[in-house]
This record gives C-alpha cells, sequence and structure tokens, in this order.
C-alpha cells in the first residue's frame, strides 16, 4: 500500500544501521513512548540490529497498558448493569481489574461489544434509544479528537442515552515525569509520531530545552523507526538537544488546528493515575462543564476507588527504563499475556507483551530487517 | 492503539447535520470514515485515518523529501559521513 510499503525497503535500513554504528561514540539510551513503536521495533527485531552501544527503552507508550485498575474496575461494574450497553476497542476486553475482566463480564451475559470507532457507540445508542450506551474512552492524544468529536455529535443530537468513561491520557506530562526522575537513564526521545500529528510538537520543544534532551518525532514503519533513531544521535553526538522532526508527511509543528481546538472544547485537563506510576498532575482528560452530561461517572455517580497494583510487579521500573522484561522474574513464567500481572504485560502493545511475543522465537543474529506486515 | 492508516479518498458526502463522511481506499478496501477533523481534504489525497477519524492529509511533498533521504541511505557505506 502506498505510503506503507516504501517505508520497509532492507537495503535502506541496512544503511541506516551502518551510519548509526559510524555515527555513535559512546552508549546511548533512547526510548520511544508508543506502544505501536515498540511493537514495530519488537517485530522487526530493530533492538538487535543496534550497535552494542545503542540501547532501545520502551516507556509508557500504551494508554492499555497505563490505565489503572481502579477505571478497569469502574468500566467492568458498569458492563454488569442491566440497562447498560458497553462498547470497548477490544483491547481492553482482556485487561485484568481486580476480579474479572470484561470478557467475564461478557460470558456472564453482560451487554458488552467490542469497537472499532467512537461513532459504532454513538449509533449503538441511536439504535437502542430505551437503553444506556457507555463507550469506553481510552487513548492517548491520537484518539482524543475522535472521542472529542463523537461526544460532540451526541450533543447535536440530543442523545440522552450516550456517554463516555474517559481515560484519555497525555504523553508530555508523562515524558515529564520520567525526566524529572533523578535516576532518568534517557538520553533521547523518539516522539509519538501520531500523537504529534493532531498537537503538533511545540510542547515538547519547551520539554528539549528544559531538560536538555533531544526529542525526534517519529513515525511508525521500520524506515521511519530507523531515521528517527538516527536524528537522535545525531543531536546527541553534536551536542545538540531540540525538537526535530522525522515524520514530516503526517506531522506538522502546529499539528492539526481543527482536532485541538475540538479537544479543548469538550475535554478539561486532569490529574491521572497511570498503572504501574501513579498520580501524574494535569496527565489525563475528562469532559470539560459544557459537556459533563455525557460523562458517565456523573450519569451513574461511579465511585473510583484507587486500587494497590501487585507488589510482583517491575512495570513502574520498566516503564520509566530503569529495568528490562528480562530483569523481572516472573516474566513468561508467572506473568503471562494470558495471566498478566500487571501495566507492562497486559496489551499487546505492551513492553512485556511484545518480548514475550518476539524475543523468545524471534532470530538473534540474522534477522532480516523491514519484514512485511 | 495509536495506529493510524493511509489511505486514498475517493469521495465526500455531507449529510444534514453537516457532517462530512468519506469513502476511503486502503488497498482493496473501502471504508467509510469521519473527515470532521480533516475539512482541507479533498477528493484524490491520501488521509491517515485513525478510530473511524481521519487525522490529517498527508503532505505527498514531504513525503518524496523523505523517500529522498532513503534513496541516499541505501548507498550509504562506512566512509560516508552524511547527516541531515
Amino acid at each position: 500500500m502506498k505510503y506503507l510499503d516504501e517505508y520497509r525497503d532492507p537495503t535502506v535500513a541496512v544503511g541506516y544501521i551502518r551510519a548509526i554504528s559510524n555515527l555513535v561514540t559512546r552508549p546511548r539510551m533512547i526510548m520511544e513512548v508508543c506502544g505501536g513503536q515498540t511493537h514495530a521495533i519488537m517485530k522487526h527485531g530493530l533492538d538487535r540490529l543496534m550497535p552494542s552501544g545503542v540501547t532501545l527503552l520502551h516507556g509508557p507508550g500504551c494508554p492499555v497498558c497505563v490505565t489503572p485498575v481502579e477505571l478497569i474496575n469502574a468500566a467492568i461494574a458498569l458492563a454488569g448493569q442491566d440497562d447498560v450497553i458497553f462498547c470497548t476497542f477490544g483491547d481492553m476486553m482482556r485487561v485484568p481489574g481486580s476480579k474479572r475482566d470484561l470478557f467475564m463480564v461478557k460470558a456472564a451475559g453482560g451487554d458488552v461489544r467490542t469497537v472499532y470507532s467512537p461513532t459504532d457507540a454513538l449509533r449503538t445508542a441511536i439504535a437502542n434509544p430505551e437503553r444506556q450506551v457507555v463507550f469506553f474512552a481510552i487513548g492517548f492524544e491520537t484518539t482524543a479528537p475522535a472521542n472529542a468529536a463523537t461526544v460532540h455529535q451526541a450533543r447535536q443530537r440530543a442523545l440522552d442515552n450516550f456517554s463516555i468513561l474517559s481515560a484519555q491520557v497525555l504523553i508530555p506530562p508523562a515524558m515529564e515525569f520520567l525526566l524529572s526522575a533523578k535516576d532518568c537513564k534517557v538520553d533521547g526521545f523518539l516522539a509519538a509520531g501520531h500523537v504529534c500529528t493532531v498537537t503538533g510538537y511545540t510542547e515538547y520543544e519547551a520539554l528539549a530545552e528544559r531538560y536538555n534532551i533531544p526529542i525526534v518525532v517519529t513515525g511508525f514503519e521500520p524506515l521511519d523507526i530507523l531515521r528517527g533513531i538516527h536524528m537522535v544521535l545525531e543531536q546527541l553526538e553534536s551536542g545538540r538537544s531540540e525538537v526535530s522532526n522525522a515524520y514530516p508527511r503526517a506531522v506538522q509543528r502546529e499539528g492539526n488546528v481543527s482536532a485541538r481546538r475540538l479537544i479543548d472544547k469538550v475535554f478539561r485537563v486532569t490529574d491521572r493515575a497511570w498503572r504501574g506510576f501513579g498520580i501524574i498532575p494535569d496527565s489525563g482528560l475528562e469532559l470539560s462543564e459544557e459537556y459533563a452530561d455525557f460523562d458517565a461517572r456523573r450519569r451513574f455517580a461511579l465511585e473510583v476507588t484507587p486500587v494497590a497494583e501487585s507488589g510482583r510487579c517491575i512495570s513502574g521500573l520498566i516503564l520509566r527504563g530503569n529495568k528490562t522484561p528480562r530483569d523481572c522474574p516472573a516474566f513468561g513464567m508467572d506473568c503471562t499475556p494470558d495471566h498478566p500481572l500487571g501495566a507492562t504485560m497486559v496489551s499487546s502493545e505492551g513492553a512485556c507483551a511484545a518480548y514475550y511475543r518476539y524475543g523468545a522465537e524471534a532470530p538473534t543474529t540474522t534477522s532480516e530487517p523491514g519484514g512485511q506486515t | 492503539m495509536c495506529l493510524a492508516i493511509p489511505g486514498r479518498v475517493l469521495g465526500i458526502d455531507t449529510d444534514e447535520r453537516s457532517v462530512r463522511t468519506g469513502r476511503i481506499e486502503f488497498g482493496r478496501m473501502v471504508k467509510s470514515v469521519d473527515m470532521t477533523l480533516v475539512p482541507e481534504a479533498e477528493v484524490g489525497c491520501y488521509v491517515l485515518v485513525h478510530a473511524g477519524f481521519a487525522l490529517n492529509v498527508i503532505d505527498e511533498r514531504e513525503a518524496e523529501l523523505t523517500l529522498g533521504y532513503f534513496a541516499e541511505m541505501a548507498q550509504y557505506d562506512e566512509t560516508d559521513e552524511r547527516g541531515e
């Protein structure tokens, strides 16, 4: 397909690996903050193609992973109500709450439906006026405009049986949370391309300056990722720390202005708990006062009570880049994608799940760059 | 989760509530996509689609420039010291 296949050419990948090996003079730690990139790095074996000095760290880039247990519990409680049709993206179905997951609610007779778009949930509400339809609005800034536009359309139609449970989170506050830690090991960031398609990257310019760190806006195909890594290393080796854009076909500096305006209208910024991290100030989105009628928490008077996480899971340290999945004694033993203990194993885009999926079976020395999807 | 797929705009319809819906071609598949967020999109351009919404119009000139860098990188050997 156009704009995909040409970004997977193995001969270009070989050129980038050579250029990266030639460029790097000391150990460097580069973190991506996008589960799609984590998945692509593991799938195409890019981590194993790096020269020994370059380590790829996998940050808090998966919104499914970082959704706190208490919100999963709230979703499960809602989904079990008789008058509710609960709509969710498929990835949330098997994320465990304290006792159950959404699959178990569905198996027990709950009306839980997986959707591809929030507008599918809206159509479900229009088709079922006698039932309450709740959409589990998870995601980063990439998904926020779709959710905002859907709530706006619900208000235009004066729908009184549609609401959302928002678990929307924002990436720059999480990056700042990592950077402000004393033991932060990250030398440079790959910024998540599609998040920046929406938001642009002016907010990252302030981070790069304040923390003296290169940030490169990066796409998702293997060559996009190699280009991002190369550009981070170029900055590090020449002593620069700024924001540059390795994904200009999809990202402009100011982002999508229509989308940003809609997000600002429909949502307001709030503190949010991240699975593995705890509360990060100003890192989430809830509906603004103007759209508060569509907030499932208000409509159902939901109690969201914080829940302690498994003491055996080290996902908080993995998401900070201080440990890797292989450092965890539970990895692949007591903790697997079927029985995850914590954040980084619960979704296929989490670092532990990606290591589990690709780490064990992939070749370690002769992996072919730029494979097909 | 933040996956977005590029597709070509075959047509755009506007309903009675002014909601614009595009017919978008992905390889051999055609899907309906909400075009609210891309008022500038026209028939024939490529858009990035996420969760049923077009997020932006792909900048074809920038895409060509990137492919130009890639063509140079395919020729890279250890004696080179080129950057971007």
